[in-house]
């Protein structure tokens, strides 16, 4: 295959000459670490609020946490991501609705996505949640019960300490999804890390080392990532139990 | 080139048909070898490569391409020759172009130095101007009223780079957003999220036909600058390349292709049956009358 090869691409200037192409990937990869990590943030808060929900003796909470969870983990992201841009603007009162969109649209399109990654990846810690506290034995709630705990005391006290160490494996893949799922906000406009590679392509037509270096950057992203969750794995283990001691 | 040829015609003539196809190289080569021509298009380009209601690939560069594929019959003398047609999108057509997976990429493509290094481009089948959409009334008559608004483009388009050059030499403190396609640019113009959406004018004007209410939009604003359509193929494939220049210059200068150009940008076009109203350009009528692939500055 005749393809020109060029790998001084990244250090040339671009067109408007204030940066390089790197330094277009490195402000896009500011950006997909800055939506990624508020939305996981948000996600973790939600997730674990709602995967309470989910196991507590109230019909109410659980259902509620229940069709958030089927709405949001059933429905494609990149259709939810439409539907925080382009829909819900239209839908709220009209003042409103103006206001959001009158505000810089790289907030606008930055709010969209967090809000979107973060519901999204909130259902799925809300399912792991909800099964980390049900694999522990029944009889763990009932001792904290029996202490004189109140129901949220034996939540804080005696359930969520284990069964957020039991989920953080799972939690880590989630971690790493969502820096990968951000990816789709490059379809409203958002120049994370992936839009800026797609820019890269077109200003430059250097599609390979375009996009060779956006994997690259993504595989540095979620490395760092997996080495900082197994320290906190390390150390968040207790003697005696999931091997660890 | 041409003259080589026409040599090769002659030689054609003199001797056998089985003597072209030892001479044949490259591209030309692959078609008679795989009985096979493949081409690319775009998917919701309108009104130049874009599908019908029957799924079907229709479009002003669609018919200059499908010329193409009549002069490749003619000249191999294969009548029966395969046609396989592959969406492209103008993130992929280069690799796959390069890579083989299509033959020939006829859509909207603009011609310009850096894909020059990559690809070759056949002579100019298109001229457009870089201009802006905007609601009627909008009080937007040229670049110049955009100071402090917000303006959408389509991302990974001349447009986009040209604007946002434009913001940053004159300090006009534009936001601008970049849209993934551009029906979706058109949607942030229409929703309110953009005082006007910057593209090439026969774009434009193929969204404003597509709108709910065409007569509410104008097109305003001078030509940021111009560019040229042309077609992708492999670089340094000087034979087929040729083919195809021979070709467009024919219909070019027969009135073929402005009675195509009648077709797609004068009177009503699917989906819709809506007119484009987009007359011919001086610059097209230039093009046309002095077929060459060169790229505008």
């Amino acid at each position: 295959m005749n393809y020109h090869w060029n790998w001084d691409i990244f250090l040339s200037e671009t067109p408007s000459g204030s940066t390089t192409y790197l330094g277009w990937l490195l402000s896009g990869l500011e950006v997909t670490l800055a939506v990624s990590l508020s939305a996981w943030i948000i996600a973790l808060i939600v997730g674990l609020f709602m995967g309470v929900f989910r196991t507590v003796p109230n019909r109410w909470l659980s259902g509620m946490a229940a069709v958030y969870v089927e709405v949001f983990r059933n429905t494609p992201l990149l259709v939810q991501l439409f539907i925080w841009y382009f829909v819900v603007p239209e839908l709220v009162p009209v003042s409103i609705g103006d206001a959001y969109k009158s505000i810089n649209p790289f907030l606008q399109q930055f709010l969209a996505a967090m809000f979107c990654l973060a519901l999204f990846t909130g259902a799925r810690v809300c399912e792991q949640v909800r099964s980390g506290i049900n694999s522990l034995s029944v009889g763990q709630r009932y001792a904290g019960l029996a202490l004189g705990f109140t129901l949220p005391q034996t939540y804080r006290y005696a359930i969520l300490p284990m069964a957020i160490r039991i989920i953080l494996p799972p939690l880590t893949s989630e971690f790493l999804n969502i820096f990968k799922n951000s990816a789709v906000a490059s379809t409203i406009g958002l120049l994370e890390l992936a839009a800026q590679g797609r820019q890269l392509v077109d200003y430059t037509a250097q599609a390979y080392e375009s996009f060779i270096a956006v994997t690259v950057l993504f595989m540095v992203i979620n490395v760092v990532v997996m080495v900082l969750m197994h320290r906190v794995e390390a150390r968040a283990r207790v003697p005696g139990h999931m091997g660890g001691g | 080139m041409f003259n080589r040829l026409l040599l090769a015609a002659m030689a054609c003539l003199l001797f056998s048909t089985s003597a072209l196809a030892e001479d044949l190289t490259g591209t030309l080569k692959k078609i008679k070898d795989t009985d096979t021509i493949s081409l690319g298009h775009r998917e919701s380009s309108v009104p130049f490569s874009y599908y019908n209601d029957k799924e079907q690939v229709i479009g002003y560069s669609q018919d200059l391409m499908m010329k193409v594929v009549a002069a490749v019959k003619k000249d191999l003398k294969m009548p029966h020759l395969k046609v396989t047609m592959t969406p492209v999108t103008s993130q992929n057509r280069i690799p796959l172009v390069q890579n083989g997976t299509v033959d020939i990429a006829c859509g909207s493509a603009t011609n310009n130095l850096e894909r020059q290094k990559q690809v070759a481009f056949s002579d100019t089948i298109f001229v457009i101007g870089t201009r802006l959409l905007t609601k009627k009334g909008s009080g937007i008559k040229d670049f110049s009223d955009l100071a402090g608004k917000n303006v959408v483009t389509t991302a990974g388009t001349t447009s986009e780079r040209l604007l946002r050059k434009l913001n940053e030499d004159k300090k006009m403190g534009m936001n601008i957003i970049s849209a993934k396609d551009h029906s979706e640019s058109f949607l942030t113009l229409e929703t309110g999220r953009a005082v006007a959406f910057m593209m090439d004018d026969a774009l434009l004007a193929g969204q404003r036909a597509n709108a709910k209410h065409p007569k509410d939009w104008v097109i305003v604003g001078t030509p940021m600058s111009n560019e040229a359509y042309g077609c992708m193929m492999r670089k340094d494939d000087p034979q087929f390349k040729a083919l195809v220049d021979k070709t467009f210059a024919k219909v070019m200068k027969s009135g073929e292709a402005a009675k195509i150009y009648k077709k797609w940008f004068m009177s009503a076009v699917p989906p819709k049956g809506m007119n484009l109203n987009f007359p011919m350009s001086d610059d097209m009528k230039a093009a046309f009358k002095n077929p060459n692939d060169q790229a505008f500055p």
